[in-house]
């Protein structure tokens, strides 16, 4: 008789579900490690200090929390969840835990777009954001389309997402030999991804292109959910399972596509939010709410370290590749070994 | 004709064909270095590359016969001997890994090896202030040494041989990490930052004898060992069993074949930068002449990795004249589709 119960017990236990604890502590940490970033610079501030000056006019502080540093914490967290659900929304989509707007040449796009525009156009910020959007879409649409064959399977997406990366980084290397150092300086500091340049005027435009997107995000909740269960099963649900796939990818995509457009691509963390955040949920799908905050507190605290641990201040991006190539180089390991 | 056997390439069926196969290519290799001495942006004919090389000193009155000696022997001449050190290690050096990891689609681009060289020359020109290449070519080979390393240990994990895709995407891996770390150094230098840039491209534009010299030995060394290998690397191909059951030690010849391997690609991107999809493509045709001997894989390998680098660098003269386009970005626009079709392929990839 017993193992006819329900085993995860979900149905029965009365008070917060996991989920929900793990999502309010993640809130409340993230918080914390806000205020905490928002105190460090050249004019340190201990957490308290930092929360009078959020509520209050405290003269020089509030002026450097709120001017200098707010926007540039908001930014971190409110861009670090947009990459993050985009990730949750790529790997369930692809069923692979390695799919990722990463993956598929889309930063690498987006440079190439942005060093053209920058050429044709002079350096701009439009023509920064249209070159990101233009360059990253028309990768991954280029990508997509080479690796369909009677459908998407995940490697053949992989490799050919690595051939056209590939081909296009060394054409970005020759675009930038062809300008002057300080051009390929600056195109690179934004190649390398960087919250540094994000004040109020660039934060909010990009905050509420990426509001617009949160209903749809949750309109494909439900449909995603049976998407993990497989085709088939999605669509004895009632769920039109190809129009939701493209509405699906077109979110993901756009959630990115915004970010690096803003920041530049900031690598890896729509790859590895959704991963922490299955494990901390110990969910069976991936769950968008704790991908956001698990992306949130990961681009945070790479910021963080970028910025203020580092003997000289780099782009956040660049600690993300290198923390994120770690992470998966030590999944594919782990993967091995299970498999072995 | 045995069912089993396919027959249409020419070099399958006989001894002879091989010969013939092997004359072809080396016509081909003469051809190409011809073409490499000629063309440019001071064009000539043949008989004048051939006096310029043959002729001693020329009359001082004969102003255009001393240029064009001075283009051929002074700077294009060492720039050939470097397309054909380039191509030759690369080529030969994806051979042995796609033989060591039976993963079709290994190059020592995609597994990483050269983002590992890229690494330690960015840390040579960065932190060391080293800015010749024959100082840095024992960074390159250190590099490439410690990335063949990491891709092998963790093609290795679980005690089997990775799948092609777990190789491919440690390989991805591993030169995020490497090339997150390259442009740290890049970003905080602004010095470094034209050096690596330059170097990063791949170019053969302004190297001479000093860039091949200190390096040459390295390449050849490699060249010899693979060719030494190349029947330990076939009973390799029986699978691991099999192998040790006919006597071969699998071990030392996977450990030999990572030295060959950090030698060739290290030193063939010590001096050209990071070339990629040459040790992809070359020897997937050398396959299709030779079938499937290492020795004949490797050997065509070698001729036929410096005919395209040859040929890529003299499309990189002519095509955007009179700028140039480096070799490793002519290579990379051949080599993706080569490898999107590869992976296309409806047939199960596995060597």
């Amino acid at each position: 008789m017993t193992a006819l119960r329900p085993s995860t017990g979900l149905v029965t236990r009365r008070g917060p579900s996991r989920g929900t604890v793990t999502a309010v502590v993640l809130g409340l940490l993230l918080a914390l490690l806000a205020l905490v970033a928002m105190g460090l610079g050249d004019y340190p501030l201990g957490p308290v200090e930092v929360l009078r000056a959020l509520v209050s006019d405290q003269g020089f502080d509030t002026v450097v929390v709120t001017e200098w540093r707010l926007p540039r914490v908001l930014a971190a967290l409110v861009f670090g969840a947009a990459l993050g659900v985009s990730g949750a929304l790529f790997q369930s989509l692809t069923r692979n835990p390695l799919g990722s707007p990463d993956v598929i040449g889309f930063s690498t796009g987006s440079f190439t777009g942005v060093l053209v525009f920058t050429i044709i156009f002079g350096g701009s910020t439009l023509g920064t954001t249209g070159g990101a959007i233009v360059g990253g879409l028309a990768t991954a649409l280029v990508v997509y389309l080479l690796a369909y064959r009677r459908g998407i399977q995940g490697f053949r997406l992989i490799v050919v997402g690595i051939a056209v990366t590939a081909m296009l980084h060394s054409f970005n290397v020759w675009l930038l030999l062809q300008v002057q150092t300080e051009v390929a300086m600056s195109a690179s500091i934004w190649a390398a991804g960087t919250l540094s340049l994000v004040g109020w005027e660039r934060l909010l435009p990009a905050a509420v292109m990426l509001a617009v997107l949160v209903p749809v995000v949750l309109g494909v909740a439900g449909p995603l959910r049976q998407l993990e269960l497989g085709d088939d099963a999605a669509a004895a649900h009632g769920v039109r399972v190809e129009p939701a796939r493209l509405v699906i990818l077109v979110v993901g995509v756009s959630l990115t596509a915004i970010v690096t457009a803003t920041t530049g691509p900031i690598a890896f963390v729509a790859l590895a939010a959704p991963q922490v955040a299955r494990r901390i949920a110990r969910s069976a799908g991936l769950p968008l709410g704790h991908a956001a905050l698990v992306g949130a507190m990961l681009l945070l605290a790479a910021d963080v370290v970028a910025q203020h641990l580092l003997p000289t201040a780099l782009p956040v991006g660049v600690v993300t590749v290198v923390l994120g190539g770690i992470y998966l180089l030590n999944l594919l390991v782990r993967e091995a070994r299970r498999a072995a | 004709m045995k069912p089993q056997r396919e027959s249409r390439a020419p070099g399958r069926q006989s001894p002879g064909g091989r010969a013939i196969a092997l004359l072809v290519l080396l016509a081909l290799l003469v051809v190409a270095v011809f073409l490499s001495l000629a063309v440019g942006s001071r064009p000539m004919s043949l008989d004048v590359v051939w006096g310029a090389l043959t002729s001693g000193d020329v009359p001082a009155a004969d102003r255009a016969a001393a240029a064009d000696r001075a283009a051929v022997v002074d700077l294009r001449l060492p720039r050939t001997v470097l397309g054909i050190l380039v191509g030759a290690g690369l080529a030969v050096a994806g051979a042995i890994i796609q033989a060591v990891t039976r993963n079709p689609l290994a190059d020592p681009g995609i597994l990483g090896v050269t983002s590992g060289s890229a690494f330690m020359v960015a840390v040579a020109v960065g932190f060391l202030g080293i800015t010749t290449p024959s100082g840095y070519v024992w960074f390159a080979l250190a590099g490439a040494l410690l990335a063949s390393v990491v891709v092998y240990l963790i093609g290795s994990a679980g005690g089997r041989s990775a799948g092609p895709a777990q190789l491919t995407l440690a390989g991805v891996a591993l030169s995020a990490v490497l090339s997150g770390l390259v442009s740290a150094i890049r970003l905080t230098d602004p010095q470094s930052f034209a050096a690596i840039q330059t170097w990063e491209s791949g170019s053969f534009q302004d190297r001479g004898w000093d860039v091949i010299v200190p390096v040459l030995p390295f390449v050849l060394a490699g060249l010899l060992l693979a060719l030494a290998l190349a029947g330990s690397l076939n009973a390799l191909a029986l699978g691991d069993d099999l192998a040790s059951a006919l006597g071969s030690s699998v071990l030392r010849t996977r450990v030999l074949a990572v030295v060959a391997v950090t030698l060739l690609a290290g030193g063939a991107t010590a001096m050209g930068g990071p070339i990629i999809f040459v040790g992809l493509m070359v020897p997937h045709v050398a396959r299709w002449i030779a079938g499937p001997d290492q020795r004949w894989i490797i050997t065509y390998s070698m001729l036929l990795g410096p005919v395209l680098v040859l040929v890529a660098d003299v499309l990189g003269r002519v095509v955007a004249r009179p700028g140039e386009i480096p070799v490793g970005v002519i290579t990379a626009f051949v080599g993706a589709p080569v490898l999107i079709w590869l992976v296309r392929r409806s047939r199960v990839i596995g060597l």
